[in-house]
């Protein structure tokens, strides 16, 4: 099934019986230029509502680059972000999370001295309502919305199945559970996008396949829409709804994950040409 | 009992008092430290500028008297009035918030991302910057403080122990203060620290800027909270120690004790802090009382500071500094 004709607002049934619905975010001919590098050239793509989108590509192809100019880390010398149908200004990324959208990074960037607790509880922080002076002067409200607070975290705790961590600071954390931990914490503030930055890069197949199940969870359960950088060619064909691939910071393939199996050129991008 | 053991004791008790006051000190430091990875050169400094501010506005002074009069030919030095110790100290405690958004705006925020040497270094202008102005805006004269704390001898703890051992305690109710005081600020900040959603902010900040941004912290935000938690820690120990031997400039020179005291706190543990100043409060006093005399006395100078080069030496990450594991 080809996706190109459908009107942004509309929304489709996949095949597996998910209904995706109209464009959430759509990036417009964005180029992000670091002093003469071009890390992306004029790369447009949209993200559909309850869609597990994937952005896929070679090393260097710029997809972290990508991620990181949704987030707000990076900001574009060209092109525009729409995000609910709203151009959306330049924004530091915590305006960005304050607008619904929430991250896990490559290289994990938990808070090492604190409890899994803890670190799953910052996540909330978007949702934080009654301010400091009213937290120290007037205690019954604060405590009544941090136990609120509280119960949304248990949920999460329960559903990535991280009981028995809870009180372990994660910096003695084992890789994979540190991995799960910061899926946590972007799942805590609700996310209307979630961002993953290689979910299941560095893991054994076990372990991806535990991620892979909680993503594909996490997107049943919550309809969260997800949009994941990801390596393991084999998991995201298996997971992804659309996929875009990225090479050398342009845009070669969009599509789902069958359309992207048979594009000559992303065939060409993976395995090489011959140059004869 | 003895009385080489009870004058022993004594100057124990002594120490302990005055180890206090330099862990108020070393607390401002920390803070700052944990937080954004700072050493603030400036702490020793901002205390000496609280405590003038809270003078200054305590006896009604004309801020910047001597520009003021050097310019437009008067000859004002007074308002006239006299403000309540309770009132003072609020509004100089808006002085030292009006100063971390300052801070921030004019410098914090210019120098995101560069080395932790260059922030020293801004640090250090800023306590140049700091105590000449403080000079400019309040005078450079000695000032006395007084904002109703007890002071002189403990007559009570005197008479008992004169009581049980025949050999009064000699202790002043000044430090007495001081030490309830810390103590107070310390269980305070320790539980704000934990149990509150901008202490845990605070924390996730000190923890990963990366991350704390991208959970929707606001680092500005929490660079004004840290450096105004900082500021009212250096006043607190800005008021004891001006209370104790006047607001003067040499003030400033105390952060230099807290040094030693963080070397061997470790510089990222609120405890430590605690726990160091004691440290180096009992050894100085002791040191002095038992080996001063056969090396001429004066030890207090420079005892701290050879004390922390031992632990330099043997234990580099402080008592309860967090040890640095890097993995390869």
């Amino acid at each position: 099934m080809s996706l190109d004709s459908l009107d942004i607002t509309e929304s489709y049934t996949t095949p597996d019986g998910r209904t995706i619905g109209g464009v959430v975010m759509e990036m417009k001919n964005i180029t992000l230029r670091f002093g003469g590098v071009v890390a992306i050239k004029d790369i447009s793509f949209d993200i559909r509502e309850g869609e597990i989108r994937a952005i896929i590509g070679p090393n260097g192809a710029g997809k972290s680059s990508m991620l990181n100019v949704i987030n707000g880390f990076y900001h574009p010398q060209e092109g525009e972000i729409w995000f609910h149908g709203k151009k959306r200004a330049p924004m530091k990324p915590y305006q960005v999370a304050h607008q619904g959208i929430a991250r896990t990074f490559q290289n994990i960037a938990l808070f090492n001295g604190m409890t899994t607790l803890d670190n799953i509880m910052t996540g909330r922080m978007t949702h934080v309502k009654s301010n400091m002076l009213m937290q120290a002067i007037w205690k019954g409200p604060a405590e009544r919305e941090e136990n609120e607070h509280r119960e949304v975290v248990e949920k999460i705790i329960d559903f990535l199945e991280i009981q028995a961590i809870r009180k372990t600071p994660v910096g003695r954390l084992p890789y994979g559970l540190q991995k799960r931990v910061e899926l946590g914490r972007a799942l805590a503030a609700e996310p209307k996008l979630l961002l993953l930055d290689e979910p299941m890069a560095g893991m054994n197949v076990e372990e991806k396949e535990d991620m892979s199940r909680f993503i594909l969870d996490v997107n049943d359960e919550f309809g969260t829409t997800i949009a994941l950088i990801e390596h393991d060619m084999g998991v995201v064909m298996d997971i992804s709804d659309r996929v875009v691939v990225m090479d050398y910071g342009r845009k070669i393939g969009d599509g789902t994950p069958d359309e992207i199996r048979n594009n000559q050129e992303v065939i060409d991008a993976y395995l090489g040409v011959a140059h004869d | 009992m003895p009385d080489q053991l009870l004058f022993a004791m004594e100057v124990t008790l002594n120490g302990l008092m005055a180890g206090v006051l330099y862990s108020l000190v070393a607390l401002g430091f920390v803070l700052i430290f944990k937080a954004s990875g700072i050493f603030n050169y400036a702490q020793g400094v901002m205390a000496l500028f609280a405590a003038l501010t809270l003078v200054g506005i305590q006896d009604g002074q004309v801020p910047f008297a001597h520009l003021i009069n050097a310019i437009f030919g008067t000859n004002v030095h007074h308002f006239g009035w006299h403000v309540p110790a309770v009132f003072a100290i609020i509004l100089t405690l808006g002085v030292m918030v009006l100063f971390a958004i300052i801070v921030e705006r004019y410098i914090l925020k210019h120098l995101v991302n560069q080395e932790p040497i260059i922030l020293f270094m801004a640090t250090i202008g800023l306590a140049y910057f700091m105590e000449g102005f403080g000079d400019l805006m309040w005078g450079s004269d000695i000032k006395k403080l007084d904002i109703g704390l007890p002071q002189g001898l403990n007559e009570t703890l005197e008479s008992v122990t004169y009581g049980w051992w025949g050999y009064g305690f000699f202790i002043d109710n000044l430090d007495i203060a001081a030490t309830i005081v810390a103590a107070i600020l310390v269980i305070t900040l320790t539980l704000f620290s934990q149990y509150s959603k901008t202490g845990r902010a605070l924390r996730a900040v000190a923890d990963d800027h990366q991350a704390a941004l991208s959970v929707g912290i606001s680092l500005r935000f929490i660079w004004v909270i840290v450096w105004s938690i900082a500021g009212f820690v250096a006043l607190v120990a800005g008021v004891m120690w001006g209370a104790k031997s006047g607001v003067q400039f040499s003030l400033s020179l105390i952060a230099l004790k807290a040094l030693p005291v963080l070397m061997l706190g470790g510089f990222t543990s609120i405890p430590g802090a605690i726990v160091g100043g004691l440290i180096i409060g009992v050894g100085e006093k002791l040191f002095e009382f038992s080996i001063g005399p056969m090396i001429g006395g004066a030890t207090e100078n420079w005892f701290a500071y050879m004390l922390a080069l031992l632990f330099l030496v043997f234990r580099p990450q402080g008592l309860f500094g967090d040890k640095i594991i890097e993995r390869v």
